[in-house]
């Protein structure tokens, strides 16, 4: 470990790094703008100058920008120095010559790093008398907004946009003082991770159009650790609530999971939990005076639950402790997943794999870090989009590895890598079903129906592993994609295998696991990675309850005295409407927990309001088995909104004679779960219990600069309500409390002396870029283990079209799929209509132009839907897309019979 | 004894002399136009709200009294949804004005503000904004703001360049 003398004072810093690093991990407060922990060093600014001297006795020194100069043993270094200080106050005051008098008016204020970075500078009074630089704005869509007068032209955006995220409608334009940052013209900016370049940008130029709608100021925020819910990667988000209304949702790190950045669904997809469409009040239907009250509706809720049989349907998007509260209501036999039986087989499959363990399941981080991947047959962009970043990076940061191992270029040399490297990609196997933004960076691709997609990976399995069962009829293409595929993970150290259940097909699991295994056998560090659907999905898959066929098939036996509890899902949604109406109709009473109307609560009898997210305590598994606290961000003004684990205690209380009148606590909750179900082992240490305090104090959820709060209900009462209490966890609902860092799964927000902005995580984290101090948030639940490998003997058929009829499948869109994401009205006007998708041929055979109206009978109902021909769509193969605002859902995977054409 | 001779000879002597008690209410005080009293939002001369809802006021409140919300018109120009001030907990020490960019809130020589029920001393923005410039007429923020908000277009506000033509690769 390198010593460095700063200010003359010995500092033991880790090797490789830069000298910025170095200092801000050591907890100095060094200016910089251009740098970024995640994009590296470019030297653009010259914010971050210091003094570097020759030896011990030279007292001059020259400047350095240190965030272009590594680290050396025994090198002399200041930051305190006259000239480097003077340097820097110097430099932000150019910076500051164009940039606007907008302050008041710039959503960034209070939470700007150029603000930060003037006050630490020591630049506070202006001396140029010119006039400043205008720019016109542009119209960046409805999430996104511009105002390019505020920019000091430190490059991040395109180096994240571009460089990073690989966006390609974003750029530099014009020259010298007039470069401009935005589109070739006004437009939506097509990347889903758009959003991030609020966060990236240290000044206001890229500001969050959603939070303009309600602005608040970040200090005025009620913050929490929250996990987003649009997808199964769990990315770590900090929700803010002001007035009873969530304001916004920004990245909360977590070296293992998201990182820096998050993707526009989970950023901006929070608006359902302010909309109109919630439930708010408990129903009892088909009563003169259907809204009633607690109280009420537990008196009518003991009339449903005794000397009635109880089938409780859990949900893929609520909390582990709320589907195991219905459980326990129910009791396990009476339990089943709101989810199609197919596709708990696909889910089943996969967490027996991973509970297995004899495969190492990769975080997004290990990922990023991965030299080969391979994409077997999921459709990472639309359905895990934060997984498809990382698979980007790994693919850039193999080809900078292999740069830099032959010469001595340091990582963080972000321009350097970049010259040198040029066009050099890491190795990417794309094989989907439908092309990809991957597919331009993938070293290989293929396009093929998911059957055949599994039998590529079988072909790589046997290549690989040779004992292992030859795919029978193989084609000659086939092989060769696999040889070239197989080579490439052979050679790869760190090569990861991802798949997941978007195509609903069993083999393609099997297949990606035998490649793992194969490439384990060889003594390989493989990795095997899944996605899954929803937020909690793995958690629910892990209970290992059975689908709602089998509720379906084991309602017909039942007598006539269902009481069905249907928790937090609308099934119409995943499963096809015949199916539900036939399980509804067998239901004597139906009891629906849910937060916003929908098809499903309009058949309750018995409607019960259930808090979203943002109003309750709650614990999700991510799609690698991670088990992730998300805390109540707001306490909703209206008590009749509750978690549904605390609607579902009060039920069970009904039932048991002999009750302490005490409620449950979450911990307890899981800590039943663990010991009931050994699977779940370590999910109650997710977060610290509700009584954990530092020094006696809880940890605030809002800043010590909290406003208003003798103002703000003033309106109502002058008197000021007592502050809220939570009784769920150690966070508290005022300013007051432990200041200090707290523990990493109960950061509300990130804040430091002097970082105000997004960018002080550096003092949270144990080195700049680094893990969280205390270890990132989360339990791993399952563990590698030295279980040898089960291989699969059943390799599917080749996909072969059938004559009149089509194999129906489900296409995600990142924004339209989505249950709740599309509450937001910028992600919804972005979400396709619904259509209906032929290939070529197919539609050539029909004699079917784009547009044309098809009929599609799925599942004995008919529904007519417009054409679009997909040019890279295999034959046979009828693509429908999933999930979109008022479609049913279909039977994904089946055989569909007619599809007729009505002009 | 000589000390309460003195005494009543002083008290005596102020029978002759100015009198410091007014008769108020008949009798006004007189203040200064920078007597920190009733805070009042002000107006741009061009009759918009001054406010432009930066809720600065409102984290410079040492009794965190204020209270608002910002929204914005369709032009871009911010305003407050609502502003309220609980003056019943106000201590008037003027933070508020010191912390706003806009002029816009303001303290005046006024306050005769007593009320019967606590309640009546919260004050909406209906209650606080004049019709006036108050103490810096003349001042409009948005012109010296580079946000084209509906008041001056880019590069037409004070110290501003012509915006920059974006496809000129000209010196």
């Amino acid at each position: 470990m390198p010593t460095i003398y700063i200010d003359n004072k010995p500092f033991d810093v880790k090797a490789g790094k830069n000298l910025l690093e170095a200092c801000l991990s050591l907890g100095i407060d060094l200016p910089y703008f251009c740098w970024h922990p995640a994009m590296g060093s470019v030297g653009a600014c010259r914010q971050c100058a210091i003094k570097v001297f020759k030896d011990e006795e030279d007292t001059r020194g020259r400047l350095v920008m240190s965030c272009m100069e590594g680290v050396k043993d025994g090198m002399r270094i200041s930051v305190e120095d006259e000239t480097a200080k003077t340097f820097r106050s110097q430099v932000v005051a150019w910076l500051m010559t164009n940039h606007p008098h907008d302050c008041p008016v710039c959503d960034e204020g209070g939470c700007c790093h150029l603000q930060d970075m003037t006050v630490m500078s020591g630049h506070n009074y202006r001396h140029y008398h010119f006039k400043k630089r205008t720019y016109p704005n542009q119209y960046l869509g409805p999430l996104i907004n511009h105002e390019m007068n505020r920019c000091i032209q430190c490059y991040r955006c395109v180096r994240f946009y571009h460089d990073y995220a690989g966006g390609k409608d974003l750029n530099v334009f014009a020259a010298h003082n007039h470069v401009y940052f935005g589109r070739e013209k006004d437009g939506v900016l097509e990347s889903p991770f758009s959003g991030n370049l609020v966060e990236v940008c240290p000044t206001g130029v890229f500001t969050d159009k959603t939070l303009k709608e309600h602005y608040t100021r970040k200090w005025d925020l009620t913050n929490a650790p929250s996990v987003c819910q649009h997808c199964s990667l769990g990315c770590n988000t900090i929700a803010g609530e002001r007035y009873g209304q969530l304001r916004n949702v920004v990245n909360r790190y977590n070296h293992e999971v998201n990182g820096y950045f998050l993707c526009d669904k989970g950023r901006f997809g929070y608006e359902f939990v302010n909309s109109e469409n919630r439930i708010t009040q408990p129903l009892i239907r088909n009563q003169a005076i259907e809204a009633a009250g607690h109280d009420t509706v537990l008196q009518y809720m003991r009339t449903l639950v005794s000397g009635h049989t109880l089938i409780g349907i859990g949900s893929p998007r609520a909390s582990l402790e709320s589907n195991y509260a219905l459980m326990e209501l129910v009791g396990k036999e009476n339990f089943y997943q709101g989810v199609p039986d197919d596709l708990v087989y696909v889910e089943q499959k996969i967490v027996d794999i991973l509970q297995a363990g004899c495969i190492h399941t990769p975080s997004l981080h290990e990922i990023e870090q991965a030299d080969a991947v391979l994409v077997l047959g999921e459709d990472i962009w639309n359905t895990a989009p934060i997984m498809a970043l990382a698979v980007r990076q790994s693919v850039m940061k193999t080809a900078a590895t292999h740069t830099t191992e032959q010469l001595p270029i340091p990582t963080w040399h972000d321009a350097a890598i970049k010259e040198l490297v040029q066009d050099d990609k890491g190795f990417l196997a794309n094989v989907t079903m439908l092309p990809s933004p991957l597919d331009e960076i993938s070293s290989a691709t293929m396009k093929a129906a998911p059957d055949d997609m599994a039998r590529l990976g079988f072909a790589i399995a046997h290549i690989l592993n040779p004992s292992l069962p030859e795919v029978p009829h193989a084609g000659e293409e086939l092989l060769a994609k696999a040889a070239d595929i197989s080579k490439a993970l052979q050679e790869a150290k760190h090569p990861v295998i991802i798949a997941g259940t978007s195509c609903w097909n069993n083999a393609l699991i099997r297949a990606a696991f035998d490649i793992a295994a194969a490439l384990h056998i060889n003594e390989k560090k493989a990795g095997l990675a899944f996605v899954m659907q929803d937020c909690n999905s793995m958690g629910l898959a892990m209970m290992r309850a059975s689908s709602f066929d089998r509720a379906v098939a084991n309602i017909q036996r039942a007598a006539n005295n269902v009481t069905a509890i249907i928790l937090e899902n609308d099934l119409y949604r995943s499963i096809p409407a015949a199916k539900v109406d036939a399980f509804f109709s067998k239901c004597k009473h139906i009891v629906v927990l849910d937060t916003l109307h929908n098809r499903t609560t309009e058949k309750a009898h018995v409607l019960i309001p259930a808090a979203t997210f943002a109003e309750a305590d709650g614990t999700f598994v991510n799609n690698e088995a991670r088990a992730q606290r998300s805390s109540q961000v707001f306490m909703p003004a209206n008590s009749e909104i509750r978690e549904s684990f605390k609607w579902l205690a009060d039920v069970k209380a009904l039932l048991n004679t002999v009750s302490n009148g005490h409620a449950k606590h979450m911990e307890d909750l899981l800590v039943a779960l663990e010991n009931k179900y050994p699977q779940f082992a370590g999910v109650s240490r997710v977060a610290p219990p509700h009584d954990f305090r530092i020094h006696g104090a809880r940890i605030p959820r809002e800043s010590h600069r909290y406003s208003g709060r003798t103002a703000m209900l003033a309106n109502m009462t002058v008197s000021e309500p007592k502050p809220l209490q939570d009784d769920d966890s150690s966070l508290s609902y005022t300013m007051e409390g432990y200041r200090g860092l707290p523990p990493s799964p109960l950061i509300p927000f990130f804040w430091a002396p002097g970082w105000n902005s997004g960018q002080s995580v550096t003092k949270y984290q144990e080195e700049a870029g680094g893990a969280l101090k205390g270890g990132d948030p989360g339990v791993r639940l399952f563990e590698q283990t030295t279980t040898p490998p089960v291989f699969s003997k059943d390799i599917p058929d080749a996909f072969t079209p059938r004559v009149g009829k089509w194999m129906l499948l489900p296409q995600y869109h990142l924004f339209g799929s989505g249950e709740l994401s599309v509450y937001t009205k910028g992600i919804a006007s972005q979400s396709p209509e619904p259509y209906v998708s032929l290939s070529k041929r197919d539609a050539e055979q029909a004699q079917l132009k784009n547009g044309d109206t098809v009929s599609v009978k799925s599942d004995g109902k008919t529904y007519a839907l417009p054409l679009s021909i997909n040019e890279s769509l295999p034959d046979g193969i009828m693509l429908v897309p999933a999930g979109l605002t008022g479609m049913e859902a279909l039977s994904w995977g089946a055989w569909i019979n007619h599809s007729t054409v009505t002009v | 004894m000589i000390s309460h001779l003195r005494t009543m000879w002083l008290v005596f002597r102020h029978l002759f002399m100015k009198k410091a008690t007014i008769q108020y209410p008949e009798e006004k005080v007189p203040l200064y136009p920078r007597w920190r009293g009733r805070i009042v939002l002000t107006k741009d001369p061009d009759g918009g709200e001054r406010c432009v809802g930066c809720y600065l006021c409102a984290a410079a409140c040492p009794v965190d009294c204020i209270a608002l919300q910002a929204t914005e018109n369709e032009e871009g120009r911010r305003y407050p949804e609502f502003f309220r001030i609980n003056f019943s907990r106000c201590i008037f020490c003027g933070y508020c004005e010191e912390a706003c960019p806009t002029y816009a809130i303001q303290l005046i020589p006024d306050f005769e503000m007593a009320e019967y029920k606590r309640q009546d001393l919260v004050y909406e923005k209906e209650d606080l904004l004049i019709n006036s410039e108050g103490k810096y007429p003349g001042y409009n923020f948005y012109n010296v703001a580079g946000l084209d908000a509906g008041v001056k277009e880019k590069g037409k506000g004070k110290d501003e360049e012509t915006p920059v033509d974006i496809k000129s690769l000209l010196p």
